[in-house]
C-alpha cells in the first residue's frame, strides 16, 4: 500500500508542478494577480507531495519491503538502518527522487526567504523552477519509477553497493545535489529577469546569496567525495579525474566564476548579461553532470545504446532547458546596457580575468571528459585523456589564477593605479617567491622549482589575504561578514594549494610483501606487520591486518586496514578499507593488497605530507561561503 | 586613461552561446546514434581465433593453443578504461576462486598497463599485450572491458560485454561457468 501511496503522491506532485510552471508565468505576462498569487501555495503543495513520495520510499527501505524492485536491488536484511536510509539514493531511481525533493526544498526556500521580491518576479522564478521539476517528475514516471513492484517477492534483497556503505559517501550525494540543484535558483532568477526584460543589478543581489549557499554545498559535497575516495578505494589518491568527478567539478568551476561575477554585477552594475549567461551555464553544467552520471554513457557507451530511454530523455531535457534559455538570452539580452564604467586596471577587470581563467579551466575539463566519450561513440577508436592531460592543463591555469587571487582583492573598484598595487604587493611577491623556493631546499636539500612555485603560490595567496584583512583592522573600518567570508575562502584556497603541492612532490608509496612480525621503513617511519585476523561486521566478513607504526623507536599509531567481502545473495562483493593515521602535517596510510601464501600479505603503504590541508582548505571555503551569506545586508532585504 | 564602455551587443554576440550549444548537441547526438549495436558474438560456440601475442610482463608469447586443457576466462582490459577499474575487484575475486584468468591488454601502452596492475593488483595468470588491436579484431572485440569464457577444448562459450561487476553480467557469467564445469563456484 505504502509504495502505491508514494507513486500516487509523485503523480500529484507532477500535476502540481505543471500548474505551478504554467499558470503564474501566464499570469505574469497578463498581469493577472490571482494567477500570480498561485505560485507560492503551489510550491508548498508540491513540496508536501514530493516529501510524501520520498518518505514512502524511505519507509519501504526501512521495513524491508522487497516487493519494491528498487528496495530489493539495493538493500538486504542485514544492512544497517543507516545504509537502508541512505540506500534511497544509492542508485538511479532514488537519486532522481532525491533530486526532485531537493529542487522542491530550494523552491520552497525561495518562496519563504525572498519575501521582498516583487510578486511578478517571484511568480516567474517559482514557475521556472517548477518547469525544471516537471522534467524530473516526467523522467521518473516514464523511465525510472522508484516504486515499481516485482512478483514473486524475493525473500531477501541484493545489498547496496558496498562502496556506498561508508558514512562519508552516504552524505556525499545529498550535499552534491544541494549544490547542483541550488544553481537552479540563480538560473531561475536569470531566466525570470530575461522574461521580465528587467536585468538590473537587483536581480544579482537577490540571486547572490542563493548562489553562494549552493556553491558552499557543492564545495563541501565534492570534498566529502574526495575524502571518501581517499579512505575507501585504497589507492591513496584524492582526485582521479574520472568522469564522475569531473561531472561535479565543472559546475563548481562555473559556479565559482558566477559568484565572483555576481559580486561585480551587484556592486558595480557591470557584466550584467555575462552574469546571466554564467547563471545559465552553471545550471547547464549541473544538468550535464546528471546526464553523464545517470545515462550510463560512463560505464560504457554500449550500455547507453542498449537502454537508451533514460539517456535520450535526459539529453532531450538538457537540450530543451539549455536551448530555450539560450534562445531567450539571444532574444532579450540586446536590451541590457551595463551602466558601470571602469578602466582596464581595476577590480572589475580582475574579476573578469578570474572568470575567463575559470571558464578556460571548465573548457579543459569538458573537453577531457567528453572527447573520449564522443570518440568512443563514433567508433573511431579509443583514446585516453588521463591524468597527464588534466594535470598539465591545471598547472597552466592555476598560475595566472593564483597570481590574480593575490592582486584582485587588493585592487579598487573602477580605477586603480598600477604604481599603488606594485608598491603594496612587490615585497609580498618577493617574500613568498623566495620563501617558497628556499623552504623545500632547506628541508630536502634538493632544489625543486615546481614545488617551490606551488608553495610560493600558497604563501602569496595567504600573505596578500592576511594583508588586506590587517589593513581593514588598522583602518578601523567596518568588517562585514561577507568580507570575512571572502578572507576565509581565499585562505582555504591557500591551504588547498599548499596541500596539493606537498602531496604531489613528497608523497611516498610502496607496495611491500610482509610476513607477520616483519617491518618496513618508509620516510623514516617503521611499519611493523602483526598479521591478519578475521573480523565479522553486520553485513560483511573482513580480513583485518594490524600494523604498528614507530617513529624512532616510539610507537605512534596502530593501523587496521581491512579487506571486506560484503554478503549479497551468494555473490560476495570485495571492498578495501584503508586505515589512516592523520596528523596536521602528514598522513600515514595502509591498505591491504592480496594474500601471498599462507600468512604473508602484499600491503600498500603511503606517507602523505599535508594531505589533510586539501580537505581543510575545502572546509574553509565552505565556511567562508556560509559566512558570506550570513551577512546582514541580505537579511535586511526581507520585509 | 581609456574607459571601457559596454555597448549594446550585436546579433552575432547574442546568438553565439546558442550556436555553440547547438553545435555541441549535434556532435553528441551524431556520436550516440552512430553507436555500434550490441550483437552476440558470432564466435560463441566456435574455437578461439588463431593468434599469437607477446606477453606484457615477461618474455614469451601466448597463442590460441594455450587455452586447451582448462576453463579460462579471458578479460579484455586497458589502463585508460574507466569501467575496467570498476570491475577489477570482481576479476580478482574470480581469480581467487580458482579460475584460470588471462588478461588481454587492449590498445594500451606497456608502461601504463604495468603501472595499472601494480596499483590495482594483478589477478592474471598471464597478460598478453595487443598494442595495435589487431588480434582484438579477430576476437570481435570493439571496446573494453569484455570478457570471454573459454572451455577445456578451447571453444568460446560465453561473452560478457561491459564490466563483469554488473550484477546481470556477473550472474550470467557464473551460470555459464557452472554449466560447463558442473562445479559450484
Amino acid at each position: 500500500m505504502i509504495p502505491e501511496l508514494g507513486l500516487f503522491a509523485l503523480i500529484i506532485a507532477f500535476g502540481i508542478a505543471i500548474v505551478q510552471g504554467v499558470v503564474p508565468l501566464v499570469g505574469a505576462a497578463r498581469n493577472d494577480a490571482t494567477m500570480i498569487a498561485l505560485a507560492r501555495p503551489a510550491a508548498w503543495a508540491q513540496m508536501l507531495f514530493v516529501s510524501i513520495a520520498y518518505a514512502a520510499l524511505t519507509y519501504s527501505f526501512v521495513v524491508h519491503d522487497f516487493s519494491v524492485l528498487y528496495v530489493s536491488q539495493h538493500s538486504n536484511l542485514v544492512q544497517p538502518l543507516m545504509y537502508r536510509i541512505s540506500g534511497v539514493w544509492g542508485s538511479h531511481e532514488g537519486s532522481m527522487l532525491l533530486w526532485a525533493l531537493i529542487l522542491s526544498i530550494w523552491t520552497t526556500a525561495v518562496s519563504i526567504y525572498s519575501r521582498g521580491l516583487p510578486n511578478v518576479l517571484m511568480a516567474r522564478v517559482l514557475s521556472v523552477m517548477a518547469l525544471i521539476s516537471v522534467g524530473f517528475y516526467a523522467f521518473m514516471l516514464w523511465t525510472s519509477n522508484p516504486f515499481e513492484r516485482i512478483f514473486p517477492v524475493p525473500a531477501d534483497g541484493n545489498a547496496l553497493n558496498p562502496l556506498l556503505q561508508d558514512p562519508g559517501l552516504a552524505m556525499h550525494p545529498p550535499m552534491l545535489y544541494m549544490g547542483y540543484v541550488g544553481f537552479s535558483v540563480a538560473f531561475a532568477f536569470a531566466v525570470a529577469a530575461l522574461l521580465g526584460g528587467k536585468l538590473d543589478a537587483t536581480w544579482a543581489r537577490w540571486s547572490r546569496p542563493w548562489t553562494t549557499v549552493a556553491w558552499s554545498f557543492l564545495t563541501f559535497g565534492i570534498a566529502l567525495g574526495s575524502w571518501w575516495a581517499y579512505n575507501e578505494l585504497g589507492w591513496g589518491g584524492w582526485w582521479f579525474w574520472d568522469p564522475v568527478e569531473n561531472a561535479s567539478f565543472m559546475p563548481w568551476l562555473v559556479g565559482t566564476a558566477l559568484i565572483h561575477s555576481l559580486a561585480s554585477t551587484e556592486k558595480r552594475g557591470v557584466f550584467k548579461s555575462w552574469t546571466v549567461l554564467l547563471a545559465i551555464l552553471a545550471f547547464s553544467m549541473s544538468l550535464l553532470g546528471t546526464f553523464i552520471v545517470r545515462s550510463g554513457v560512463l560505464v560504457s557507451v554500449h550500455a547507453f545504446a542498449t537502454d537508451p530511454a533514460r539517456g535520450v530523455f535526459i539529453l532531450i531535457f538538457l537540450c530543451v532547458v539549455i536551448g530555450s534559455s539560450l534562445a531567450l538570452y539571444a532574444w532579450r539580452s540586446g536590451t541590457v546596457v551595463s551602466t558601470g564604467r571602469f578602466t582596464w586596471f581595476s577590480r572589475e577587470t580582475a574579476l573578469l580575468l578570474n572568470n575567463i581563467i575559470l571558464l578556460t579551466a571548465t573548457a579543459a575539463v569538458f573537453v577531457g571528459t567528453m572527447y573520449p566519450l564522443v570518440v568512443d561513440a563514433l567508433g573511431i577508436g579509443k583514446i585516453s585523456v588521463g591524468r597527464p592531460y588534466f594535470d598539465t592543463m591545471f598547472a597552466l591555469v592555476s598560475i595566472p589564477l593564483i597570481l590574480l587571487l593575490g592582486i584582485g582583492p587588493v585592487m579598487r573598484w573602477k580605477n586603480d593605479s598600477s604604481e599603488r598595487i606594485i608598491k603594496s604587493l612587490s615585497i609580498v611577491f618577493a617574500i613568498s617567491l623566495s620563501l617558497g623556493i628556499v623552504l623545500p631546499f632547506i628541508v630536502d636539500g634538493v632544489l625543486n622549482i615546481a614545488t617551490g612555485l606551488g608553495l610560493a603560490g600558497a604563501l602569496w595567496i595567504a600573505i596578500t589575504t592576511v594583508q588586506i584583512f590587517y589593513q581593514r583592522i588598522k583602518a578601523g573600518s567596518r568588517m562585514p561578514l561577507s568580507f570575512l567570508g571572502m578572507i576565509l575562502a581565499h585562505l582555504g584556497m591557500a591551504a588547498f594549494v599548499a596541500g596539493v603541492t606537498m602531496v604531489m612532490t613528497y608523497n611516498q608509496e610502496k607496495d611491500v610483501r610482509l610476513e607477520p612480525g616483519s617491518t618496513y621503513e618508509l620516510s623514516g617511519y617503521e611499519f611493523k606487520f602483526n598479521g591478519v585476523k578475521n573480523v565479522t561486521g553486520p553485513n560483511y566478513e573482513a580480513q583485518e591486518g594490524h600494523l604498528e607504526v614507530f617513529d624512532q623507536g616510539e610507537k605512534i599509531a596502530d593501523l587496521h586496514p581491512q579487506k571486506r567481502a560484503y554478503s549479497a545473495m551468494g555473490n560476495p562483493m570485495p571492498m578495501t578499507e584503508a586505515s589512516v593515521d592523520t596528523r596536521l602535517m602528514r598522513d600515514l596510510y595502509a591498505a591491504m593488497g592480496e594474500p601471498l601464501g599462507d600468512t604473508a600479505w602484499s600491503l600498500r603503504l603511503y606517507y602523505k605530507p599535508m594531505i589533510s590541508w586539501i580537505w581543510l582548505g575545502c572546509l574553509m571555503m565552505t565556511v567562508g561561503g556560509v559566512l558570506a551569506v550570513s551577512d546582514r545586508r541580505y537579511r535586511q532585504k526581507r520585509s | 586613461m581609456t574607459e571601457i564602455k559596454q555597448n549594446n551587443k550585436s546579433m552575432l554576440q547574442r546568438f553565439m552561446p546558442l550556436i555553440i550549444f547547438t553545435l555541441l548537441v549535434v556532435l553528441l547526438g551524431v556520436g550516440l546514434t552512430l553507436n555500434p549495436r550490441l550483437i552476440p558474438s558470432p564466435l560463441i560456440g566456435k574455437p578461439v581465433p588463431v593468434f599469437e601475442l607477446p606477453l606484457l610482463n615477461k618474455e614469451g608469447v601466448f597463442s590460441s593453443e594455450d587455452f586447451k586443457g582448462q576453463i579460462t576466462l579471458l578479460n579484455v582490459w586497458a589502463s585508460w578504461c574507466y569501467a575496467c577499474r570498476q570491475e577489477h575487484e570482481v576479476v580478482k575475486q574470480l581469480a581467487r576462486s580458482g579460475l584460470n584468468v588471462i588478461g588481454f591488454n587492449y590498445k594500451d601502452k606497456k608502461e601504463d598497463a604495468q603501472l595499472w596492475l601494480r596499483q590495482l593488483g594483478n589477478p592474471y595468470q598471464l597478460v598478453m599485450a595487443d598494442e595495435d588491436g589487431r588480434a582484438a579484431m579477430d576476437w570481435g572485440v570493439y571496446g573494453a572491458p569484455e570478457t570471454f569464457l573459454i572451455d577445456q577444448q578451447g571453444i568460446i562459450r560465453h561473452k560478457v560485454i561491459g564490466p563483469v561487476s554488473d550484477q546481470q553480467n556477473y550472474d550470467e557469467l557464473i551460470a555459464a561457468i557452472k554449466k560447463i564445469s558442473g562445479s559450484n563456484l
